[in-house]
């Protein structure tokens, strides 16, 4: 508790302009840098079960995204009040609510597309991410942090199921925004696109072991990009002491 | 030291039973709010499959308030079957049987059989399976039309030793890769259809007293 004290005077006590790039620093960190997808690996259950197709990821990527927020924000706003001892249940006692009550709303709203997410809805309760983020940062942040820092890694994971989604629709059924019509109504079954006719389907890619496969061609491609971007790094630095050594010279 | 100690723990223990009440206030509103739309949902789910499943115009009663429950084992089912009654004017028309079977490839698979009053099929559908998505799932209706080819079938077209699938001689389609689908599902229609034939058993339908406990959702209303 007083080294959660300590750090929020630090924090709150920053002058404006750092707080500028903290903010930069929270969403490049929830995009990219340690996407709880891609990076911290939480919640790997509902991304690699619910992403068989393009619009589940969006569901559930919207329902993680709303959990998020208002549970840091939420937590964060609350966080001076809470001891140490019952900090856990607290978090707890908050995260199942709101996930309770969003399960409520889309049942209400979205009642074929909550059939379908089924399971996976209630179960954002265990997911990892969110006590993982209450935690980590909204127990010691301001609450416009907090809730920057929920949507940025909310956006993070979504894109991830978004993307792991998408790409086994394509190999699976070989579409796109199959089924849009079960979150934004009739109108939208226009939405789907046929990528090949008369597809035959690669089955593998609908099943959880395509899950897999997918997410570690993901995983794979970002540790390319960030080697690739690591090392133009060093070669910048290298670059420029050398100038500067010419230079002295 | 005692009165601190007291202190100590009462607070906290005041401050996690207050977010408690929070939480227990805030869902017993949000459900108050979604039960009545909840219910609704879940009705017009339930009437739109029987729906798929009787002849257009069949029937003018309330269809989800007239139904019974049967035993499982009379149909080799998993689970107790309901069955909702159609009647034109009183007239019983057609009786829709929701039944499971075990004999599917993953678990259990859930499907709502319509029969007329003539003992011809009305319509098949599946409502709920856990089958392997793109091979065993041909059965729904958004993916072929293979559970169509019950319409209007009965025990005599095809006879009752054909009620199997092609591969055992029978016929039914089988789906190419997936055969345990569509005969488990063969399977639960068959034992529907011989019990409706048995005796006067589907006449007796019509006349047993509706089981108290209403529809799914409207015991919340």
């Amino acid at each position: 508790m007083t080294d959660n004290t300590a750090t929020e005077a630090e924090m709150e006590g920053t002058p404006a302009t750092t707080s500028k790039a903290d903010y930069k620093k929270i969403t490049v960190d929830g995009l990219w840098n340690n996407n709880p997808g891609l990076v911290q690996l939480l919640g790997l259950c509902p991304l690699m079960a619910v992403t068989t197709n393009f619009i589940n990821g969006l569901g559930l990527g919207l329902a993680t995204i709303l959990t998020l927020i208002v549970s840091s924000t939420v937590i964060s706003a609350v966080r001076n009040y809470i001891s140490a001892e019952i900090r856990l249940p607290v978090f707890v006692l908050i995260i199942a609510s709101v996930v309770t009550a969003i399960e409520l709303l889309m049942h209400a709203f979205f009642f074929q597309l909550y059939h379908i997410l089924g399971i996976f809805i209630p179960l954002i309760v265990t997911n990892c991410i969110i006590i993982g983020r209450a935690e980590a940062f909204a127990a010691k942040n301001t609450p416009s942090k907090a809730f920057w820092d929920a949507l940025m890694m909310g956006i993070g994971f979504s894109l991830v199921l978004l993307t792991l989604g998408g790409i086994r629709e394509i190999l699976a059924n070989g579409t796109l925004f199959d089924q849009a019509n079960l979150m934004f109504g009739e109108s939208a079954k226009g939405l789907t696109i046929h990528l090949v006719n008369d597809y035959k389907g690669f089955l593998l890619a609908a099943l959880p072991p395509g899950a897999f496969i997918g997410l570690g061609f993901l995983l794979a491609i970002k540790n390319w990009i960030d080697a690739k971007q690591a090392q133009k790094n060093k070669m910048r630095v290298v670059q420029a002491a050398s100038q500067e050594t010419t230079a002295k010279a | 030291m005692n009165k601190e100690l007291l202190k100590n723990i009462s607070k906290p223990a005041i401050i996690l039973a207050l977010f408690g009440f929070v939480g227990v206030l805030l869902l017993s509103i949000v459900n108050q709010q979604t039960l009545a739309r909840i219910a609704d949902n879940e009705r017009a789910a339930m009437m739109k499959l029987l729906m798929e499943v009787v002849d257009e115009g069949s029937h003018d009663n309330d269809l989800l308030n007239d139904k019974i429950t049967l035993p499982a084992n009379d149909f080799n089912s998993s689970e107790a079957v309901t069955v909702y009654r159609a009647r034109k004017q009183g007239q019983p028309s057609a009786a829709i049987f929701v039944t499971n079977t075990l004999k599917g490839y993953n678990g259990s698979i859930q499907i709502v059989v319509g029969v007329r009053i003539d003992n011809t099929l009305s319509g098949v559908r599946v409502v709920k399976h856990k089958e392997t998505p793109g091979l065993g799932d041909r059965m729904e209706t958004r993916k072929s039309s293979w559970i169509l080819g019950f319409n209007n079938t009965s025990l005599h077209q095809p006879e009752l030793s054909q009620w199997a699938v092609k591969k055992d001689n029978g016929y039914f389609d089988q789906f190419t890769g997936a055969t345990i689908t569509p005969r488990a599902i063969v399977g639960a229609v068959r034992d529907v259809l011989i019990w409706t034939n048995d005796k006067d058993n589907l006449a007796s339908v019509f006349t047993q007293k509706p089981s108290l406990e209403a529809d799914q959702g409207t015991s919340h209303d």
